[in-house]
């Protein structure tokens, strides 16, 4: 499974649209972020990104407009800081979101337990709630952090760039396996994940791949069709398999 | 006065709505460990008597109260000063630096990071760093930077390593992101020491009662000063800690106005201010539900001020709930008046106050007439202006 992130309104508003038809080819699930003044989880990439979209004038609205608009084949999951969702409210986004055709919601600094009601809104919604895992969370909150999660978990594992393959691969195996003690859902690790390669070795372990940072650097520093390029080299590598 | 944290006022982590904790996943168990910590310390009696110990020995409390006579004369009320701008290192911020120093190497972590405005914070943070032989790193706003130079170069002495914050609005603001962006990275070895009531549970709490010494010193001074309570309690506000501090001594005084005063800025209908209490919304940001600065879209305003401590779009959600329940009352004061009450202050009672505490003095001189000569009005002088003299002087001029 192969899950592009991009940001709405990045490079520019024209070229997020062509962007997202473009990864919409490859994608199983796609991953769109909607830009926020302060993305304290989020690295340089993503930032810069962030701040160029809001530049752009993009918005909550704006991006599922753009959703709406780019009448995508993959299901779309919105991947937001709460406050811009909280400022247009939980159910009116729940609502307007479903029309747009997002199929699921992550919402980057809402941990399991942190407001149930929002978290209840969300599971009576028809978008998924979509949970992070994080390499530090811990055994006794696992179950806790993936409770009432939909659709596919997110496993953030923290692999460094340098060392033998083979431990990173047993570090990972051993985050999943930890994942599948206490979940049936489908797995997809984000990582910084930025060659077929690395891919190749994270979905031999995993459900899915997100591929983020390095994506929505290539669409920044090379345009769009170098993003689709990119994406296809992705795509090969998952598929020869 | 053998020293003990005030009565805990939040529930589950929050104050009334506001507060919680709105952070990444990867944070949630650095935060349950904390809070499990410091729940348990809350009652350990050890704990704070080697705080209350090193407060004395480190920091010289407790702090003066003092009469300010010539200001007095002025406003037509009794005028008492809480100088927390002659703790060590010249502001309140120590008394927090210290206690969550102490947490740190309960937990067996050696790195230190901080974020900081003015750089009270973060040289606040660097001495307790330097005292206790931790790693510390403080992340300060690329604008901070450049108009708190001195702070800057007292905190690299201290051996504490500045690293320049060039994203967003290069302030307060975007340094806390980036303090919080580390200890993701970083989180099993390192301790953030937040140096305001802000942030995810159980900062407020946390910051709070370290600093609330001000507030039990400041109270016990005043019965025996005047044989009864101040009238007024008049404190800061940028995200509110020695605002916090102060009041926590009075918030059960219900005769006892408290005052909260917030960086009108430019003046808030130019919408460059850091008033976030009197023109925010509630909003989420740095983890925790409080009033804020925002657009429609529920992105973060950026905040001005010319001081630097106050310049946050955010505050502290006990003091969005204080607001709320009306307990205390929040007024703006814009940069022009707190230039003012600056220099009033240095020529009237010899103090050069902190621009963030020349706030609070320019709400006073602003409110003169509002109460009789026998009434006083406790100020918190939360610290010293030695850091903003030199960006005074290239706004203002040589004084006449």
């Amino acid at each position: 499974m192969l899950v592009p992130y991009l940001t709405a309104g990045f490079p520019t508003i024209a070229d997020s649209r062509a962007a997202l038809r473009v990864a919409d080819e490859y994608a199983d699930i796609l991953e769109v972020g909607v830009p926020f003044s302060d993305p304290l989880a989020d690295g340089p990439t993503i930032q810069a990104s962030s701040f160029r979209a809001l530049t752009n004038g993009m918005t909550l609205a704006g991006t599922l407009a753009l959703i709406a608009d780019s009448q995508l084949r993959a299901p779309v999951v919105l991947f937001t800081y709460f406050n811009p969702v909280l400022r247009y409210g939980v159910d009116r986004l729940l609502r307007d979101a479903a029309s747009a055709g997002v199929a699921g919601l992550l919402l980057t600094d809402l941990p399991s337990g942190a407001d149930p009601a929002v978290e209840a809104a969300v599971q009576a919604s028809a978008l998924d709630l979509i949970r992070l895992v994080a390499p530090t969370t811990r055994r006794d909150r696992m179950q806790r952090a993936v409770a009432g999660a939909e659709g596919f978990l997110y496993l953030i594992a923290r692999l460094g760039v340098t060392g033998a393959s083979a431990t990173v691969a047993t570090e990972l195996a051993a985050s999943i396996a930890r994942v599948r003690d206490v979940s049936p859902l489908p797995i997809a690790v984000g990582f910084g994940v930025s060659t077929p390669a690395q891919a190749r070795t994270v979905a031999d372990l995993a459900d899915g791949v997100v591929i983020g940072s390095a994506l929505v650097d290539v669409l920044g520093r090379e345009g769009v069709p170098a993003a689709g390029r990119f994406l296809a080299r992705i795509r090969a590598a998952l598929d020869e398999r | 006065m053998p020293h003990a944290p005030p009565r805990e006022t939040a529930v589950d982590g929050r104050f009334g709505p506001y507060g919680g904790r709105y952070v990444p996943e990867t944070l949630v168990a650095a935060l349950d460990d904390l809070s499990a910590l410091y729940d348990a310390v809350r009652g350990d009696a050890a704990f704070w008597e080697e705080y209350e110990t090193l407060l004395r020995d480190v920091v010289g409390r407790p702090s003066r109260l003092s009469e300010a006579p010539r200001l007095s004369d002025l406003v037509g009320a009794r005028v008492l000063l809480k100088r927390e701008d002659l703790n060590h290192t010249g502001a309140h911020k120590i008394n927090n630096a210290i206690g969550q120093a102490l947490l740190a190497r309960r937990m067996g972590k050696r790195r230190i990071i901080a974020e900081t405005g003015a750089g009270q914070h973060g040289v606040a943070t660097a001495t307790v760093c330097a005292r206790f032989d931790l790693e510390c790193v403080v992340y300060m706003g690329e604008a901070d930077v450049a108009r708190q130079a001195l702070n800057v170069y007292r905190m690299r002495l201290l051996g504490a390593t500045v690293v320049p914050v060039s994203s967003g609005t290069r302030t307060l603001k975007d340094a806390t992101n980036e303090a919080l962006r580390d200890w993701v990275t970083n989180v099993p070895t390192t301790h953030y020491i937040i140096g305001s009531v802000v942030g995810p549970d159980p900062f407020p709490r946390m910051v709070r009662d370290f600093q609330s010494v001000i507030g039990r010193e400041a109270r016990a001074q005043v019965l025996e000063r005047i044989g009864g309570l101040p009238h007024t309690v008049v404190a800061c506000v940028g995200g509110g800690s020695n605002a916090i501090g102060m009041f926590s001594g009075f918030l059960n005084d219900d005769a006892v106005a408290l005052v909260g005063v917030e960086a009108a800025g430019e003046g808030i209908a130019t919408g460059r201010h850091s008033a976030t209490l009197s023109a925010g919304t509630p909003g989420v940001l740095h983890g925790s539900l409080s009033y804020l600065l925002q657009d429609a879209d529920g992105q973060v305003l950026p905040a001005h001020s010319i001081s630097a401590g106050l310049d946050y779009p955010g505050v502290g959600p006990e003091h969005s709930w204080l607001r709320d329940e009306g307990r205390v009352t929040y007024h703006a004061v814009d940069d022009g008046e707190a230039l003012a009450a600056f220099q009033l202050m240095a020529r009237l009672e010899g103090i050069i106050p902190a621009l963030e505490t020349a706030h609070a003095i320019a709400w006073i001189t602003r409110s003169r007439g509002r109460w009789s000569r026998d009434q006083a009005v406790l100020l918190c002088l939360s610290g010293r202006g030695d850091k903003d003299v030199a960006h005074v002087a290239a706004t203002i001029g040589t004084p006449s």
